[in-house]
């Protein structure tokens, strides 16, 4: 389980990590949700998540699953970090044939629990497996990343009323609320301001967050409930987080890291490291 | 186990097929305890009150929610159970059509979801509960399996076979209480292997659902109009046996696709797609609903409109079989 000084650095080299991935694949890539989500994902497998990277088949580990498929920069960086995905194989991201695509596609043996890029379908799914594993007597928890945008999708309120009225305490949602969806910001498309007052009215157990502070994303994804609820965290996030020339610029939802953007960024991320 | 028994099959033809298939998941849920069942608040609908009575903890209502109904089978799928999901055909073909993509079609979980009262049965109700496109809609997702049961005898069969069968499957429930059963007795069903139902040397039908039993009797009747008619029972549409359909391709002067489902994108179309380059293809004819939403009646009479009872059928026979033999 790393500290905190270990996680900040785990987010500094995943977004090292994400700039090199985005240059080298020569296309565009969902920069700014992928970035927004770097510090959840980093406390889940840094510290939070129950797994084994030498046996992602493990029975007993916990789920991840990325709702918001896009994200999968934020996803696939964790893994390889943590030594799920080798190095070799996260080199093929979006290669011809490669198994780490831009939205993930299921491979339990490389961490990726789901296939995702239909948005509003994870949460469903994970209801499901939390379901089963009460059934078993089984302890995994099941953790949902999903978008703000994400939380347009009808199915989402269907599962999260599912999830209340099962009386789930094994699974958690985040929302990644970083404020701006494919076509714009959520308060001109879909506001998502009411977020946390949504899911607390469905039954859930709701906190929010400072989704860039490792400490308290910490504390909150270890909390235990206090009823038979389940619990969801909204993630106060920014889009593009740690690249300023892309923080809140909906123009990097999904483009082309080009050499002068790289170097740019790359210069900006060097000044956060130390290692 | 559920005997096949004279006795039963008249009784289960009775309570028609709803009924019979929570009869037989209760059944196979008592012999393979990964069984689960999932209903969006139509168990009663399904025939499953007694199955949420014999095993509550085993069955999980997610309310009028079909997307989710089917996500939440899927993970449930995930943990090692066989999760039976059901549902009024459109609404979980359709209404879950890209759930059932992503988590039966994409990533090959194993849920089985069935398609209650599909067709034309649930005839005042109208065509928002008709199931007239599902199997075309399903048909096109990969890695799906479609069955569909000649009559409630074959429910039986086909539910214990899915309990059996790893992977997803759609199960299209057709025919209401007192449809006529296709089968008398016991007999092999393994899905993917159609069944020849009635020998013939002019002309073959090839059926699915409700309509092999009314084929039957339409074979029967064109026996005395000179026409010999053959019958199979096409349970499994997909994958569809191809090795069948050559045979049949290459013995029979017609072939007839009857089906209560529209003529886009069922049995005729799996038909036609298999055979459309076989060099000794004859006239392939398509036997179904048309491609249109009708006006509302009764069952049975909307049944006769269309052509789908053993006297509609024996008459179209008769009239494309006579232009086959001029051409």
């Amino acid at each position: 389980m790393m500290d905190l000084y270990e996680l900040e650095h785990l987010c500094l080299r995943m977004r090292r990590r994400i700039l090199d991935m985005s240059l080298r694949c020569e296309g565009p890539t969902h920069l700014g949700g992928g970035l927004s989500i770097v510090e959840i994902t980093a406390a889940l497998y840094g510290s939070v998540l129950k797994f084994d990277p030498n046996n992602p088949q493990w029975d007993d580990r916990d789920r991840f699953i990325l709702s918001k498929g896009h994200g999968v920069l934020g996803l696939y960086t964790a893994l390889a970090e943590v030594g799920v995905i080798d190095e070799t194989t996260f080199l093929t991201f979006k290669q011809t044939d490669s198994h780490l695509i831009s939205h993930p596609v299921m491979n339990v043996d490389l961490g990726i629990e789901s296939s995702n890029g239909s948005l509003g379908q994870g949460l469903s799914l994970a209801i499901g497996i939390s379901w089963g594993a009460r059934f078993l007597g089984k302890t995994h928890h099941q953790y949902v990343l999903l978008g703000d945008g994400e939380c347009n999708e009808g199915s989402v309120w269907e599962a999260a009323m599912a999830a209340s009225q099962m009386g789930l305490q094994n699974i958690t949602v985040i929302v990644d609320n970083n404020g701006f969806q494919s076509d714009g910001s959520t308060e001109a498309i879909m506001t998502s301001t009411s977020l946390a007052e949504r899911w607390s009215s469905f039954g859930w157990d709701v906190s929010v967050v400072d989704g860039h502070n490792l400490d308290e994303l910490c504390s909150a994804l270890r909390a235990s409930p206090d009823h038979q609820q389940p619990r969801c965290i909204v993630a106060r996030t920014v889009k593009g987080r740690g690249i300023s020339f892309m923080e809140n610029n909906n123009e990097w939802h999904h483009n082309r890291l080009t050499q002068a953007w790289y170097d740019k960024a790359i210069e900006e991320l060097g000044q956060g490291f130390e290692c | 186990m559920l005997e096949i028994t004279p006795s039963n099959i008249r009784q289960w033809s009775r309570f028609g097929s709803r009924a019979v298939y929570g009869q037989a998941l209760l059944d196979v849920a008592k012999d393979f305890p990964n069984v689960v069942a999932l209903s969006a608040d139509l168990g009663n609908s399904s025939g499953l009150d007694r199955f949420k009575a014999t095993f509550p903890e085993r069955f999980v209502n997610v309310g009028i929610a079909e997307q989710n109904l089917i996500g939440v089978a899927a993970g449930i799928a995930k943990e090692g159970f066989n999760a039976f999901a059901s549902s009024f055909a459109p609404f979980i073909t359709m209404r879950a059509s890209e759930q059932i993509r992503m988590n039966l079609g994409y990533m090959e979980l194993n849920v089985k979801a069935v398609g209650i009262g599909s067709g034309l049965v649930m005839g005042f109700l109208g065509n928002s509960h008709f199931g007239l496109e599902d199997v075309a809609v399903t048909r096109a997702i990969p890695n799906l399996t479609i069955v569909s049961p000649a009559d409630c005898t074959e429910i039986v069969k086909v539910v214990r076979a899915a309990a059996e069968f790893e992977g997803p499957m759609y199960i299209r429930l057709t025919g209401g209480p007192n449809n006529p059963p296709a089968y008398q007795g016991d007999y092999d069903l393994t899905i993917g292997q159609s069944i020849q139902m009635r020998d013939g040397k002019d002309v073959a039908i090839a059926a699915t659902g409700s309509m092999v039993a009314a084929s039957i009797s339409a074979a029967t009747l064109l026996q005395s109009d000179g026409i010999s008619t053959a019958v199979y029972n096409f349970h499994t549409l997909k994958p569809i046996d191809q090795d069948c359909l050559l045979h049949m391709g290459g013995h029979y002067k017609s072939i007839f696709a009857v089906e209560e489902h529209s003529v886009v994108g069922g049995l005729f179309s799996a038909i036609t797609e298999t055979l459309a380059s076989n060099p000794q293809r004859p006239p392939i004819h398509p036997v179904g609903l048309p491609d249109s939403f009708g006006k509302t009646a009764d069952y049975g009479v909307l049944l006769e409109r269309y052509g789908l009872t053993p006297e509609g059928i024996r008459a179209r026979i008769l009239s494309e079989f006579a232009s086959d033999k001029i051409a």
